[in-house]
């Protein structure tokens, strides 16, 4: 303990002189908003732009020529950058940030619904936003997982496994038994298996804990391809017919136009999602446990000099964060689809990525799940009416928009202070 | 311990007094002996059973989160809940008892300021409020004035009085003589890890310097009277800060002369590391001058520095002397492995390296099974010896050792000394450092006291110790500067004798310390 070192103490703020982040990140606005009213304008067409209320082409459409609704909305994205350029109030920064962005995707949308195909000029908004939060959704899990784990100060990269464990058990035990019910208890207790290897190894036996998170998704990818192999392939009947969990529509809120076909007509996964994201969020800044949590996250020695278990309390969050992840992997294979040899492809990474994004805060993690949602819903539509743009330049954004995220540009992204360091007592 | 008492724990670095409060606070376990509470034997199992006990803690370095608030560090352990089960913080009823109690004592602070930006002395007394608001009766204070300017040390102090008042007992834990004689009831001093007296606060400065310095029969290194030739080392007016930017060096003029050995001595923390990385030009040097054999070399990187024939030898083997997973051939050649003979090109040359290894080990006596084997396996006195072997395989201008001996076995240190001396006979300039007394007055043909960033005096090594050793708790022979108020005065913005962070009075000093003693 005698090592710690004190704190560094910053008694001023730093002066950043003029170019602060918000004008930084105004100029930075200014040209998109340039880029898009001169470059999307010049390429939209005089075609209108359909945004329609529903599942398709028919039905109340919010309607817009493609080429004013460029520049209109490139217009009001250089008006934010001018803005933070200019200098706002620090509450104002991140309302403003917002309108600019969105302001530029409805541009870039302006061109591109305008300049489809005849007869495709439209963009069915009750699909994008249910399309959004079923990409997303694995996402909240996984990063939901990531914030329980890393605020109590074991890294998780082992999210992907959990989700694929989870995945599996959930179509396993599911198929076996004839319930959904038993194979979501099936799915959280795999999830929380592999969490508990984590645990095991990464607070008992001090392994370094992202080399042990690697070396977990893989045994994951193993153990569930070999079941898989052996298993559910031979007789897929019994062991890869999980049932599924049909939709509920939830009164009232279901009769909310756009919203409500779009989320609350779902299935239990979605509304679960959410109601963690707002429980956990509770929990950690209103709850004892999550100020226990967060205190042997940031400072364990303190914690401990105070009584607070440091260990048991990070293998209870190491196991809780299985036990999400195992959920989030059942959303999978307990209301889409049978399972397949490493399905969860990488989202687990993405969840990371999403926890990052979203500063190890549950909202913030929730947000930057939908999205990294969003831009795989839209390379998905800008596909389907063969756009200019390739969809893999979409695929790619999550993880530039990370990138970005960590290298600081969109805010001070801070760890906990004692993120994957083990604790040893004394 | 009576109630409110205020019970002064005085002692050198690695004495032993920062273990001996971390036991009664239940974070370490005794091997042996009992902790007596009101004449019954007390079972500590960990910090909350002190904490019932009644006994709480400010450590040394504060054991706050610092993106929490006041409310939420002085809650943790102890939250105030509602809402059953679930557990949801009570903040409004933390926030009045943090205000209450702040006020009672009358120790202000914000209870919704985030600890990250608070100054020092501010988080400190969100410690003592944490401490307070668990209602404990006995506050062990870790030598609390170490990181606080002296204004904030003078407050401190009214703090503790008004703590007594209000019936608390109180053990201060320090090095600093001023500061106990101004607020201490009695007084006890250690060293080495035993109680070697108690004494009053009457009792004079000579006294409590002697008895924390110790009057050991001195280290005895056989030397002829150096000849000290031209200065190769000359220091002026530097001024150096420490890792939080608090000033470490405040104005220190020395000259090392050919063939002389000039020994540092200090409790340490009061600027010797700085100045030692500053004449590296392993940290920037912010006023004054350092030149080498007439060369200033202010801002020259190390490697530059040691090309220009410095050796050095650093405080921290471990971190800053070896690459542990290497090998013993290969750290003998760390500093000069890209040249010839040991480099040329992009290739080492592994047999010139092996046979250099091989005659380094023999002449230094080296003891390892083998020069492949990693030197982190040696022994400390062996790992040392591979480091002094290094340095003084090249021809130097100047020999710099920071604490060489420092966790290191009676033979080792021996042998060392002998080839510290063997260094100055060939007309090297040699700067020794050590917060070992013993050591100092056995090496050095002249000893300068460092205190508080400043050379204090320097005097020659027949001084008596007694003396040597009032000049390391700062006071000077014409004994003007004694109170802890004075610099202060004269000098706003000095600091405090402060260990640097990272710089633990850990075992390996009083490692040696026993060892010398056992020697002696």
């Amino acid at each position: 303990m005698s090592t710690m070192a004190v704190p560094d103490i910053a008694v001023a703020p730093v002066d950043e002189g003029f170019w602060t982040r918000s004008r930084k990140v105004g100029l930075t606005l200014l040209a998109l908003g340039l880029l898009s009213a001169v470059l999307f304008g010049a390429l939209a067409t005089d075609q209108q732009a359909r945004f329609t209320l529903s599942d398709d082409a028919a039905g109340a459409a919010l309607e817009i020529n493609g080429t004013i609704g460029a520049i209109l909305f490139g217009i009001i994205t250089i008006a934010a950058g001018a803005a933070l350029l200019a200098g706002v109030p620090k509450r104002w920064f991140l309302p403003v940030l917002g309108v600019g962005l969105v302001a530029f995707v409805l541009s870039f949308l302006c061109w591109q619904v305008s300049a489809a195909p005849t007869g495709q000029n439209f963009m069915p908004l009750v699909n994008v936003i249910r399309g959004t939060f079923i990409l997303a959704l694995p996402l909240i899990f996984g990063a939901l997982a990531g914030v329980l784990c890393e605020r109590s100060g074991v890294v998780n990269v082992a999210i992907e496994g959990q989700l694929l464990m989870g995945a599996f058990s959930g179509a396993l035990f599911g198929s076996i038994s004839g319930s959904v019910w038993v194979g979501l208890v099936a799915a959280a207790i795999g999830g929380a298996f592999i969490s508990l290897l984590l645990a095991v190894f990464a607070i008992r036996y001090l392994v370094d804990q992202v080399v042990m998170g690697i070396v977990l998704n893989l045994l994951a990818v193993g153990v569930t391809g070999f079941l898989y192999e052996r298993l559910m392939q031979t007789d897929a009947a019994k062991y890869n017919s999980a049932p599924r969990f049909s939709n509920w529509e939830i009164p009232l809120l279901k009769d909310i136009p756009v919203l409500g076909p779009a989320l609350f007509r779902g299935n239990i996964f979605l509304y679960l999602g959410l109601l963690l994201v707002l429980v956990i969020h509770i929990g950690l800044f209103r709850t004892r446990w999550g100020l226990r949590t967060r205190s042997v996250g940031e400072h364990p020695i303190a914690a401990d000099t105070l009584g607070v278990k440091v260990l048991r309390v990070r293998y209870r969050n190491v196991l809780l964060a299985g036990v999400v992840a195992g959920i989030g992997g059942a959303s999978y294979t307990l209301a889409l689809y049978s399972f397949t040899k490493n399905m969860i492809g990488g989202k687990g990474f993405i969840a990371l990525a999403a926890l990052i994004f979203g500063r190890w805060n549950p909202t913030g993690a929730l947000l930057a799940a939908l999205f990294f949602g969003f831009a795989d819903q839209l390379a998905t539509y800008l596909g389907a009416i063969n756009s200019v743009i390739p969809s893999q330049f979409l695929a790619m954004l999550p993880y530039l928009a990370t990138i970005l995220a960590v290298a600081g540009l969109v805010g001070r992204v801070r760890a906990p202070a004692a993120d994957g360091k083990p604790y040893i007592k004394g | 311990m009576e109630p409110g008492e205020i019970h002064a724990l005085l002692g050198e670095n690695g004495a032993g007094k920062s273990t001996l409060m971390n036991v009664l606070y239940g974070l370490y376990q005794p091997d042996e002996g009992e902790i007596l509470v009101d004449g019954k034997p007390l079972k500590l199992k960990g910090p909350s059973d002190a904490i019932g006990a009644g006994i709480g803690m400010v450590h040394q370095h504060f054991m706050l989160v610092p993106v929490f608030t006041v409310t939420e560090n002085i809650m943790l352990g102890a939250e105030q809940i509602r809402g059953g089960i679930a557990g949801f913080l009570d903040r409004r009823r933390a926030r009045r008892e943090v205000t209450e109690v702040s006020e009672r004592y009358n120790l202000r602070v914000d209870p919704d300021a985030v600890i990250e930006d608070l100054p020092v002395g501010i988080q400190q007394r969100v410690e003592i409020v944490k401490a307070l608001t668990r209602d404990v009766d006995l506050l062990i204070l870790d030598e609390p004035t170490a990181v606080l300017t002296p204004q904030e040390t003078e407050e401190l102090l009214t703090v503790m009085r008004s703590l007594k008042a209000a019936g608390k007992s109180i053990v201060f834990i320090t090095h600093k003589l001023g500061e106990v004689k101004a607020i201490a009831d009695r007084i006890t001093v250690i060293r080495r890890g035993k109680t070697v007296g108690t004494a009053s606060p009457e009792a004079s400065r000579d006294e409590l310097a002697a008895l924390m310095v110790g009057r050991n029969v001195r280290l005895t290194v056989d030397k002829t009277p150096a000849t000290p030739g031209e200065p190769v080392l000359e220091v002026a007016g530097l001024v150096v800060d420490d890792d939080r930017q608090i000033r470490a060096v405040d104005g220190v003029d020395l000259t090392v002369r050919a063939g002389e050995v000039l020994g540092v001595a200090g409790v340490q923390g009061n600027g010797q590391t700085e100045l030692i990385e500053a004449i590296m030009g392993l940290r920037p040097a912010l006023a004054g001058t350092i030149s080498l054999a007439g060369d200033r070399i202010n801002g020259w990187k190390p490697k530059k520095v040691l090309r220009a024939g410095v050796g050095y030898v650093p405080e921290d083997r471990s971190v800053d002397g070896l690459i542990k997973e290497f090998s013993v051939a290969e750290n003998l050649v760390l500093d000069i492995y890209d040249r010839p003979p040991f480099g040329a090109g992009l290739a080492l040359k592994p047999d010139a390296i092996a046979a250099s290894a091989k005659e380094r080990i023999e002449q230094f006596d080296v003891r390892t099974s083998s020069a492949d084997a990693a030197v982190g396996t040696l022994s400390g006195g062996n790992q040392q010896k591979v480091i002094v072997a290094r340095e003084l395989s090249r021809p130097l201008k100047l020999f710099i050792a920071a604490q060489p001996t420092r966790g290191v076995d009676v033979g080792s240190i021996e042998f060392i000394h002998s080839q510290v001396i063997r260094e100055r006979d060939i007309g090297t300039a040699v700067l020794v450092v050590s917060s070992e007394l013993d050591e100092v007055i056995g090496l050095a043909d002249r000893i300068a006291v460092m205190y508080r960033g400043r050379i204090i005096g320097i005097v020659g090594p027949d001084t008596p110790r007694e003396e040597i050793g009032l000049l390391m708790a700062g006071i000077s022979p014409d004994a003007a500067h004694d109170t802890i108020a004075a610099p202060a005065a004269d000098k706003p913005g000095a600091t405090t004798a402060a260990d640097s962070p990272g710089v633990a009075d850990g075992s390996p000093a009083s490692d040696a310390g026993s060892a010398s003693e056992d020697e002696a």
